[in-house]
């Protein structure tokens, strides 16, 4: 299958993508990501205001079957929520890279992104799976 | 395929998956499918229409001979004896220590000699060894590789079935029965075992062929022309399961569960006979009961699962989730938990520990899906 995987977004090797725009970042779960997950019924968020760490857990999306932990692109805090997300978790599977984006988060440092995939490098990863 | 997976062994219709592109597990041992389309679409179908599940994992084991009904009878906790030709029995294998080795279906083929036991595929093994050490006599054997199991369940499942194994009339055998035939295909003759059982909540049947007639007769159901039958992975048995309530060895029960706990009382028959361990696990049903299995929803947001613990308000353990799940028929977070006897009751509210938060939940009625 075929994934539209942005050439401008970040990506970490949990399937998370990162938009960055000066020192805020966008963070998103891939289409690969979505496809494997299956059907999300739920979407659990940290709230506005709440420091995450990179590589550490800041959330949870959950299919009928499974429970699978989100894990933050960068350190800093989060500045926004998609709300609209937790009334319509459908929209984490029908348009992941946009409309499904799960949190804004105002990065400490931008020397951490350095540690991300860039495109390339990511599809990669998933032409391995 | 992972090199994992390629150790497991693969069903008769392993190629047929693979065909339907199926997404492949690794599960008790055995390549499966987890799910084809989409989990929650194959729920839905086979609630509104029929649904085809390779069940061929199961382990069969054949126990025949003069003392093949004695056996039984020691060996499990319904009562063997009430089985006519034909009938089936859902029953108990008790371990020596109050617990269960494992939940099984019986099957009277010959009335006193000849049993087939179809038990869950990841105690086979255990299940097909504990039987040889506390046989009373019989011929135990393990036909596993010799059988393919096809499961068919919906509300069209018996129309099908009518169409594909005519002139044997499916939809006119009464539940828990089974009935040796032969499907036909391409001159050739494979044996079937039709039974009229299942883990769905729906009508339908589980098929038992000739594991080289699997793949025939998989197609042929899959192909009727008037009914759209949908094949279902291991994903939507497993929620279709839980919305009945039925029990699933590893979640519900265990090595160490007492059956009236779980309530199975009604698969235990101990004023009709004597059977291995049946005091030790009376004696916890006269004891009182500390614990009970009980169905559960959500009262705010979250979706329990299993091994999440139950809460009083204030962080005191009353128990444990051994199922959860969204219900995709229901649209709803739905859960099975053991819970102290002191909140079983209808309503009783408690709290499922989500990673650390207390989530308010409540006792309801089960099934959650009501079928008639």
């Amino acid at each position: 299958m075929a994934f539209h995987i942005p050439e401008d977004f970040y990506y970490t090797k949990d399937h998370e993508w990162a938009q960055v725009d000066e020192n805020i970042v966008t963070v998103g779960v891939t289409e690969f990501a979505q496809d494997q997950l299956g059907e999300v019924v739920y979407v659990d968020l940290p709230e506005e205001g709440q420091k995450v760490t990179q590589n550490q857990t800041f959330g949870v999306v959950e299919s009928v079957k499974a429970v699978s932990d989100l894990f933050a692109p960068v350190s800093g805090t989060v500045i926004e929520v998609n709300s609209a997300l937790m009334d319509d978790p459908s929209k984490l599977n029908d348009d992941p890279n946009n409309e499904g984006w799960l949190v804004r988060i105002e990065m400490d440092s931008e020397k951490e992104l350095a540690s991300l995939m860039r495109a390339p490098e990511y599809k990669k990863l998933i032409s391995e799976k | 395929m992972t090199n994992e997976q390629s150790k497991s062994q693969k069903t008769p219709l392993y190629n047929d998956h693979l065909a339907l592109k199926a997404r492949l597990v690794d599960f008790a041992g055995w390549v499966m499918p987890i799910q084809y389309e989409g989990l929650k679409e194959e729920h839905i179908w086979t609630r509104k229409h029929v649904g085809l599940f390779d069940v061929s994992h199961m382990g069969e084991i054949r126990v025949k001979g003069p003392k093949a009904a004695e056996t039984l009878q020691w060996l499990t906790t319904n009562d063997v004896a009430v089985l006519e030709n034909g009938q089936a029995q859902y029953s108990l294998l008790p371990n020596n220590q109050g617990g269960l080795v494992d939940d099984i279906f019986i099957y009277c083929l010959e009335k006193n000699s000849d049993y087939l036991v179809c038990v869950n595929a990841s105690n086979k093994d255990k299940d097909f060894l504990w039987m040889i050490k506390n046989n009373k006599g019989a011929d135990i054997t393990d036909e596993s590789s010799l059988w393919g199991q096809i499961a068919i369940q919906g509300p069209e499942a018996l129309k099908l079935c009518d169409q594909i194994f005519a002139p044997v009339k499916v939809s006119e055998m009464p539940r828990n029965q089974i009935k040796i035939s032969t499907f036909k295909k391409n001159q050739i003759s494979y044996q079937i075992m039709i039974a009229t059982t299942g883990y769905t909540g729906e009508n339908g049947c589980e098929i038992f062929i000739q594991a080289a007639g699997a793949s025939e007769l998989w197609n042929a159901l899959l192909n009727s022309p008037d009914i759209k039958a949908k094949p279902v992975g291991l994903g939507a048995r497993d929620t279709l399961r839980t919305e009945m309530k039925y029990s699933l060895y590893g979640h519900e029960i265990d090595d160490a569960t007492n059956p009236y706990e779980a309530g199975l009382g009604w698969a235990i028959k101990p004023a009709a006979k004597n059977f291995l361990n049946k005091e030790q696990i009376l004696k916890a049903k006269e004891l009182g009961l500390k614990r009970k299995l009980i169905g559960f929803k959500m009262l705010d947001r979250g979706i329990p699962r299993q091994a999440y613990e139950l809460k009083t308000e204030t962080g005191e353990k009353i128990g444990v989730v051994t199922s959860g799940t969204h219900s995709p028929t229901l649209d709803e977070p739905i859960g099975i938990a053991y819970v102290d006897s002191a909140f079983s009751t209808e309503a009783s509210q408690f709290f499922v520990d989500i990673r650390g938060k207390l989530v308010k939940a409540h006792v309801v009625k089960t099934p959650f899906v009501k079928k008639d």
